[in-house]
């Protein structure tokens, strides 16, 4: 019984941290778009947070730099269970443009679980949201 | 009273991205702050020498998402004056009406992001609603939001239709009608006016001596624009004046960015109504001759510059970027200096910092025997261990 009500405010709203590993800006301002009034995904409940401790999904853009690997992986660990990431970007997904880059190790699954790729140089917002809706599918359906 | 050290970053909750930053307070005033980057650090530059001068449009695209139009635009240009290619009038005009509607869309973002800094959320929400008009025009000219990919070297690559004039004059429109409710807004507002004003003062002085740039140099009150001082495309030839503020605070940076705002719909409307009829490109030679290109744009947060060295082949031996945001750390740092903690997040969001943009390589230059290096990330932890008396495996950067 309590299991199915975490479950359902869980669903109902997912509390989102937007973390920079490195990338370019324009997934990050897509990702802020997707916020604001035209596609504002706070109808469906979904908030930025700003401290990973508060947060249940973990939206990475860009590719994972040298420098940012170690935070990454501390700020994954801050993160309360259960917690999801979403790679937004093509960058995130494989290091898009910058692969081979000496500074740049890839792909943000290099360093942590990822859960939803986005695909997109950088995708649309509307796809940004299509990302998390079907992270909430994969979660409605999981048990 | 004592004083304290407080790291803030790479990621915090006032920093939309990676950057440290360590503030010395004694109480709540800022005594000292301390700027750390890398953490966004790529290695562009490297690998612009590993591909030709077409792939590295598309790279030098992705410097930046915001600015990305400034730094294609200041690439190619670098590239067509080494090539000695004449940019058809039309290829030009379009290249420039892109540059305004990228500079109306940045300064759009920047309104809301120092309105929400400043703790005006409806203001932020408003003006985001609003840019989507713009981003709308950029993509019915290029097809994309974002990385708009409409330059090549020799011209643009795609044409305006009458259609698409049509729309952009259209959403011009509209844009300037909200941008002159925010002009009203922004300085009239008690409480907004009252967060800003007064707050990150940069005397006209220490603006000069520390080189800053754009809008945070214009705001202490130099008229200093790279369009109008070393016109580049055809600038010459389009009216448009320099927008100065006198107060040096970050009221005064709001107010440039709102009155060039106004000035930059005023030139996409004249670019649309004079645009001229011919080619929109020329063709390129795929191998560039010798020489070296120093190539300055006028970009949303200041002046870009890009070095070119160029050995007679399809790729270029050496890219130099200096992006704005790298000569606005030394005045932001005068900036944050005697004020307050609360102020950290406003101070820094005026300067528009593109943290992505500012991060380059490292090169010591030993200042007794003029030697350069160039270091690798693990002889800068060396280096650093040793200078701090740090023992071997102990963290460089305790956080």
């Amino acid at each position: 019984m309590i299991e199915r009500l975490i479950k359902w405010s869980r669903l109902k709203s997912p509390w989102i941290l937007h973390l920079n590993t490195g990338a370019c800006n324009a997934c990050d301002i897509e990702i802020v778009d997707a916020l604001t009034p035209r596609f504002d995904v706070e109808r469906f409940g979904i908030l930025l947070k700003a401290s990973p401790r508060h947060a249940d999904v973990i939206v990475c853009t860009g590719p994972v730099t040298r420098q940012m690997k170690d935070r990454i992986i501390r700020i994954y660990e801050q993160t309360p269970d259960p917690k999801f990431v979403i790679a937004v970007g093509a960058c995130a997904m494989s290091g898009c443009v910058y692969r081979g880059a000496y500074n740049v190790i890839g792909g943000v699954d290099q360093v942590i679980p990822v859960d939803i790729y986005v695909p997109g140089c950088p995708p649309r917002p509307d796809a940004i949201i299509d990302g998390v809706v079907k992270l909430l599918q994969k979660l409605e359906s999981s048990k | 009273m004592k004083k304290i050290k407080i790291p803030i970053g790479p990621q915090h909750p006032a920093l939309k991205e990676p950057i440290s930053l360590r503030i010395t307070v004694e109480g709540e005033v800022i005594k000292d702050a301390d700027v750390r980057l890398g953490y966004n650090h790529r290695g562009i530059e490297k690998l612009a020498e590993s591909r030709t001068y077409v792939q590295n449009i598309y790279l030098m695209e992705r410097i930046c998402g915001i600015c990305s139009h400034s730094h294609t635009t200041c690439f190619v240009q670098g590239v067509e004056s080494l090539c000695g290619l004449e940019v058809p009038k039309r290829g030009l005009f379009i290249r420039m009406l892109v540059c305004e509607l990228e500079r109306i869309h940045s300064h759009y973002l920047w309104l809301g992001v120092a309105a929400h800094e400043a703790g005006f959320d409806s203001l932020f929400m408003y003006t985001w609603r609003d840019r989507e008009v713009v981003m709308d025009l950029l993509e019915i000219i290029s097809g994309n939001r974002v990385h708009y990919a409409i330059n090549t070297i020799g011209g643009v690559r795609r044409d305006l239709s009458e259609v698409q004039k049509e729309k952009i004059l259209e959403g011009i429109q509209f844009l300037k009608k909200r941008m002159e409710y925010y002009t009203n807004l922004g300085t009239t507002e008690p409480s907004f006016v009252a967060r800003v004003s007064g707050v990150g003062i940069l005397p006209k002085e220490k603006a000069m001596s520390l080189c800053a740039v754009g809008p945070t140099l214009r705001a202490s009150g130099i008229a200093s624009d790279i369009r109008k001082d070393d016109p580049y495309a055809a600038y010459d030839e389009i009216p448009f004046s320099v927008c100065t503020a006198t107060s040096c605070d970050v009221l005064g940076r709001v107010v440039v960015r709102i009155k060039e705002t106004m000035e930059s719909i005023k030139i996409v409307e004249y670019l649309v109504k004079n645009l001229p009829s011919g080619e929109i490109k020329v063709r390129a030679p795929r191998k560039v001759k010798e020489g070296e290109a120093v190539s300055r744009y006028e970009a949303p947060r200041g002046e870009n510059i890009h070095y070119i060295k160029s050995n007679g082949t399809d790729k270029p031996e050496r890219v130099k970027v200096r992006a704005p945001t790298l000569a606005n750390y030394p005045a932001t740092i005068e900036m944050l200096k005697s004020g307050f903690i609360a102020d950290i997040p406003l101070i820094f969001a005026a300067i528009d910092p593109c943290i992505c943009c500012a991060e380059r390589f490292v090169e010591v230059i030993d200042t007794k025997n003029e030697n350069t290096q160039v270091l690798t990330m693990a002889e800068i932890k060396k280096r650093y261990s040793k200078s701090q008396g740090l023992k071997k495996g102990s963290s460089v950067w305790p956080l």
